[in-house]
């Protein structure tokens, strides 16, 4: 037998012997928002670990998720940033009604590398940076926070100049890592584990709680996986995990 | 609620754009192409390549290095900051010279071919003529190969138009700065503002038939001239 047929043939072996590990294994294809990432993958593996099932993520902006979602995207759950996307799927019969219900609620961070600029509200005061970045706010729900937060303390027209929008969270948290953007509005999660730079986790009277809210899609509705994934969102070693990301309590 | 005043700087922008990217464009990658019809160095199809990649590699790898380029920890950034810039991601500079490397083989392609399909000729026999090197070059050379020049800016102005994944990398998504027709599109479609999303998306179908029509259409009166 020559080398190619061997290794072809142990390819075949592989593939054929993969489904078999696990016969009551499915995937579970879930859109989330990218402020979840990290978070998301914990959960995966623990949800895996605890049922078998594999959750299978897309990351994206809430907005753009929602938009692949209504044009008949395969996903089963969906985890959106805010509350109004996720009802916004019920309304639309998008989701399946009675199945929302908020997993996780997140906090946003001014965050920069540099260890002495964010010293608090004064820094958005003081404006001594060129570029801020923050998420899309027509898409992005950390986005439109941070658009409130600088409504809030009256330096959005100050700063105008100098917002600078990441297409999601995740693109606005790699403006600031890659220093191309001085300081920037994340999700905590995001930074929680990093150390060094300078914070400001923002006062959640200055900005209307990022509930974040889960939903089973229509094209998850059949699927007893994609309903455990949801239960699972609510058990207490997901909450432990959401919470080691800054997250706060759900309902 | 449709809101024109909202659709039209992106347009601009983008037009603005696509025409400094082919002037620049002209200007480089005229002595590029002529470099690359004309030397016999080993070495030129390696560097023919070069100014090829762009039409292979994702846009996304350019955008990947052109934001470590351009920003404050690569060599751009020290140039931005004589700018009294941190960085010239974020900024029509720095889109320009992302568009300028990613459209520079649809310009430096057609005009290379055309300085080729001439030959030698038309050269030699201007040198018998005593025309300098720099005459002939401008006085036959440049004549003869006009064809390759106008489908070079056609293309290049294009396909500058069309760009989307370098400028949603290094644009930040700037209204009126870096906030091109394609990014528009991309963000109307993520809102579900589809009539948005519409106009522009079926303008640069019409803008994209005109500007194909319009090459077959010169070709073909070319072709005829000189046949």
């Amino acid at each position: 037998m020559s080398l190619w047929s061997r290794v072809a043939g142990g390819l075949l072996a592989v593939a054929i012997a993969l489904p078999v590990v696990r016969a009551d294994a499915a995937d579970v294809s879930v859109a989330v928002a990218a402020n979840f990432t990290d978070a998301a993958n914990e959960i995966g593996a623990a949800f895996q670990r605890a049922t078998g099932h594999r959750a299978v993520y897309s990351f994206g902006s809430t907005g753009q998720l929602y938009t692949q979602i209504t044009q008949g995207a395969p996903f089963q759950v969906f985890l959106s940033a805010d509350q109004a996307t996720a009802k916004r799927a019920v309304d639309e019969n998008n989701a399946v009604a009675g199945t929302q219900f908020t997993y996780a609620v997140g906090k946003l961070v001014l965050y920069s590398k540099n260890p002495s600029l964010v010293t608090g509200e004064a820094t958005l005061r003081g404006g001594a940076f060129r570029k801020i970045a923050l998420a899309n706010p027509s898409a992005a729900p950390y986005g439109s926070a941070a658009m409130e937060v600088m409504r809030a303390l009256s330096v959005l027209s100050s700063l105008q100049p100098k917002i600078v929008q990441g297409d999601n969270i995740g693109q606005t948290y790699q403006f600031i890592d890659t220093g191309n953007a001085e300081l920037g509005f994340v999700a905590l999660s995001q930074v929680i584990a990093v150390r060094g730079g300078s914070r400001w986790i923002v006062p959640d009277t200055l900005y209307p709680p990022i509930r974040q809210d889960a939903v089973l899609t229509r094209a998850g509705a059949n699927a007893a996986a994609a309903r455990q994934f949801l239960d699972f969102l609510k058990s207490a070693e997901a909450v432990a995990l959401m919470e080691r990301y800054g997250y706060g309590k759900g309902t | 609620m449709l809101d024109w005043g909202e659709l039209w700087p992106p347009i601009r922008l983008t037009l603005e754009l696509a025409a400094a990217t082919t002037v620049l464009l002209l200007l480089v990658g005229t002595p590029i192409a002529w470099w690359l019809a004309r030397s016999r160095a080993r070495w030129k199809e390696a560097v023919a390549a070069v100014v090829a990649l762009p039409l292979v590699l994702p846009p996304t790898v350019l955008g990947f290095y052109l934001l470590l380029f351009l920003g404050p920890r690569g060599p751009g950034g020290d140039v931005a900051e004589l700018f009294g810039l941190r960085t010239f991601a974020f900024t029509f500079t720095g889109l320009l010279f992302g568009s300028v490397l990613f459209s520079m083989p649809f310009v430096v392609q057609p005009i290379r071919n055309a300085f080729e399909a001439f030959g030698e000729r038309p050269l030699e026999v201007a040198a018998t003529l005593r025309a300098s090197r720099w005459d002939a070059f401008w006085s036959v050379a440049v004549p003869l190969a006009r064809p390759g020049f106008l489908t070079g800016a056609v293309l290049g102005f294009a396909h500058t138009v069309g760009e989307f994944g370098v400028v949603l990398m290094i644009g930040g998504n700037i209204p009126g700065r870096t906030r091109t027709l394609s990014v528009a599109i991309f963000d109307y479609v993520n809102t579900l503002r589809w009539t948005e999303a519409h106009i522009i998306a079926g303008g640069m179908v019409v803008f994209s038939f005109v500007v194909i029509l319009a090459m077959f259409v010169l070709e073909k009166r070319f072709s005829r001239l000189r046949g």
